[in-house]
């Protein structure tokens, strides 16, 4: 093929570079904001970069809300969650992978569609669920309604890991005596790790994110979790900016680490299952 | 698909129960935690149904349907979600397409490249509306700053982005169009790989060019990928009120409420279960009407399996 042209060439590394810094500029804001003064955040002319870093924003954020306590629950939720999530969905995904039986095609109709509702729409019926249940305001609310959200896509793209894992590896393991478990676990399971591994990271950034259902189902403080210690700051008139920005970071460095370099598993696996493979 | 007959027919019993307790505890917590509240939550719509006075709560039939459609807040909804959807989904398409065209030949970086562009997906609508919330503001926000001196904005008059009549929807959009960019420059950028290039060199010899290639090879090669993503981008953009609900709350008055954040905001502020359930029961019909037409319209079912 012909070299482009060093005009395209040009361009084309403007245009990408200018796109990047438009998207990172946001978070690099967040965070500057958040390691300013409270007198410089509201100076004017702005600064672009931090005259005087300080971490008084996270120290008040801490002495004005029990914020490690919403930490350590959002951290027990999502861990929770997304290990439930994927073990259900490593043996769901292994089974649809593996087998033809009646009903299959059902089973993933049966997930894929969950994938287009809005998620809010069921907030209002759950909510009685679970108070007849006697389940509000506790945590394991949260950890098995984040868990069953995420089971439909963590199948399907679990599904498509295995079916590109070929069946004899685990036959012939299964010949020598293994069994079918044993041989997913010890045969396969190495094999989609990271894959598995991506989904996992989902699943646990998904419910780390997870703003309406603590919204509507924790009522003691004790039992928030960072987004809605978010959005208690963020619904007072008047919004302390420096600390908001603090909480904010708090929120967004661990999942865009955690997301940073699946970015090929999770878009692709956005829309698994429903392209022919 | 194939050999279908032959495996079921090996299926042994043993391993038909393998099947089911493999399958069972997926199937019945979202029987349970999704399918079950969804539609319990149907007949609500057809309720009046408070949760700040739940003993007021009595069948009125259609009264939900009637008071939604003669109130301006519901109604201006409705234009606002069309141009919310397809100002987003077109533009997010087009620079994200345009994206990974750069990005189709391999460079160093490149991997790190599309992990940076790919953060906003990590972060929550919510977040991203507080982020932005920073961005746009008047007084103290970056953009201003960085208009004022460009020479664009008078620095004694900072323009109110999100406070604004007329600059609250573009300015929702603009953020919206932000995050979403990076999926399709993903996926398509992936998709692309799949071509194979002795397609271009052939027709290279036959002395076609660029666009004619484009056309003719690229975009019927990846087809299938550009119709699922577009779906489902278009039903996701659809139900991304979270962005709404922190960015702006609807307002400045409700010029930027969407349907679904509509609908988050009756149960969330108002508690009125019954007319935000009539509300999502709109919004599941409108969804299921426009997946079909749009997967007929674009003949998926030729070309994928679905």
């Amino acid at each position: 093929m012909k070299k482009p042209s060093l005009i395209y060439r040009i361009i084309k590394v403007v245009i990408l570079a200018g796109f990047a810094v438009v998207i990172v500029f946001p978070f690099y804001w967040i965070i500057i904001t958040s390691l300013k003064e409270t007198k410089e955040i509201f100076s004017v002319p702005i600064s672009f970069f931090p005259r005087k870093f300080s971490l008084q924003n996270y120290r008040d954020l801490f002495q004005m809300l029990d914020f490690g306590r919403y930490i350590l629950n959002s951290i027990l939720v999502s861990i929770v969650a997304a290990s439930g999530a994927s073990v259900v969905s490593l043996c769901g995904g292994y089974v649809l992978a593996r087998f033809n039986f009646r009903g299959k095609q059902i089973v993933i109709y049966f997930y894929l569609i969950t994938q287009m509702l809005p998620s809010f729409i069921g907030l209002a019926p759950l909510y009685q669920m679970l108070s007849w249940a006697g389940m509000i305001d506790k945590l394991p609310s949260l950890m098995l309604l984040n868990a069953t959200w995420l089971i439909p896509y963590s199948t399907i793209t679990i599904r498509g890991y295995l079916m590109r894992v070929p069946r004899a590896l685990e036959e012939s393991a299964m010949i020598d005596g293994c069994n079918r478990i044993h041989a997913l676990v010890r045969i396969v399971f190495p094999l989609i790790l990271a894959g598995f591994s991506a989904t996992f990271r989902f699943c646990f950034v998904q419910a780390w994110n997870d703003l309406f259902s603590p919204i509507m189902y924790m009522n003691r403080q004790i039992n928030y979790t960072i987004p809605v210690a978010l959005n208690y700051m963020v619904q007072k008139n008047d919004i302390r900016w420096g600390e908001l920005s603090a909480g904010a970071v708090i929120a967004v460095v661990p999942t865009v680490i955690m997301f940073a370099f699946a970015q090929k598993y999770v878009a692709a696996g956005l829309i698994a299952g429903a392209v022919k493979e | 698909m194939r050999s279908n007959k032959k495996n079921l027919a090996r299926n042994t019993k043993r391993d038909r129960l393998f099947i089911f307790f493999m399958l069972a505890p997926g199937i019945l917590l979202v029987a349970l935690f999704c399918y079950y509240p969804f539609l319990s939550g149907i007949p609500y719509a057809f309720k009046r149904y408070s949760l700040l006075n739940l003993s007021r709560t009595k069948w009125i039939g259609l009264k939900n349907f009637e008071t939604l459609f003669t109130e301006k807040e519901f109604l201006q909804t409705i234009p606002n979600t069309i141009k919310w959807v397809f100002i987003s989904l077109i533009l997010q398409f087009t620079i994200g397409f345009m994206l990974a065209l750069f990005l189709k030949n391999k460079f160093r970086g490149r991997g790190i490249y599309q992990g940076v562009i790919f953060f906003p997906w990590a972060v929550s609508g919510f977040l991203i509306g507080i982020l932005w919330r920073w961005i746009y503001n008047a007084a103290y926000g970056p953009l201003n700053a960085l208009l004022i001196a460009l020479g664009l904005v008078n620095p004694a008059n900072p323009i109110g982005f999100l406070s604004n009549l007329d600059t609250a929807f573009p300015s929702a959009i603009a953020t919206n169009v932000w995050y979403g960019i990076a999926f399709f420059t993903i996926t398509i950028q992936a998709a692309l790989q799949g071509v194979p290039t002795e397609l271009y060199e052939a027709s290279e010899v036959d002395g076609a060019g660029k666009v004619y290639q484009f056309f003719k090879i690229t975009v019927p090669y990846i087809r299938p990928v550009l119709i699922l993503s577009t779906l489902l981008r278009s039903i996701w953009i659809f139900n991304f009120a979270d962005l709404i609900y922190s960015l702006t709350r609807g307002g400045p008055g409700g010029t930027t409420e969407i349907m679904t954040s509509y609908m988050l905001n009756l149960i969330i502020f108002q508690s009125n279960i019954g007319k935000a359930s009539a509300v999502g029961l709109i919004i599941i019909v409108l969804l299921l009407i426009w997946s079909t037409v749009y997967l007929k319209l674009s003949r998926f079912e030729e070309e994928g399996d679905f």
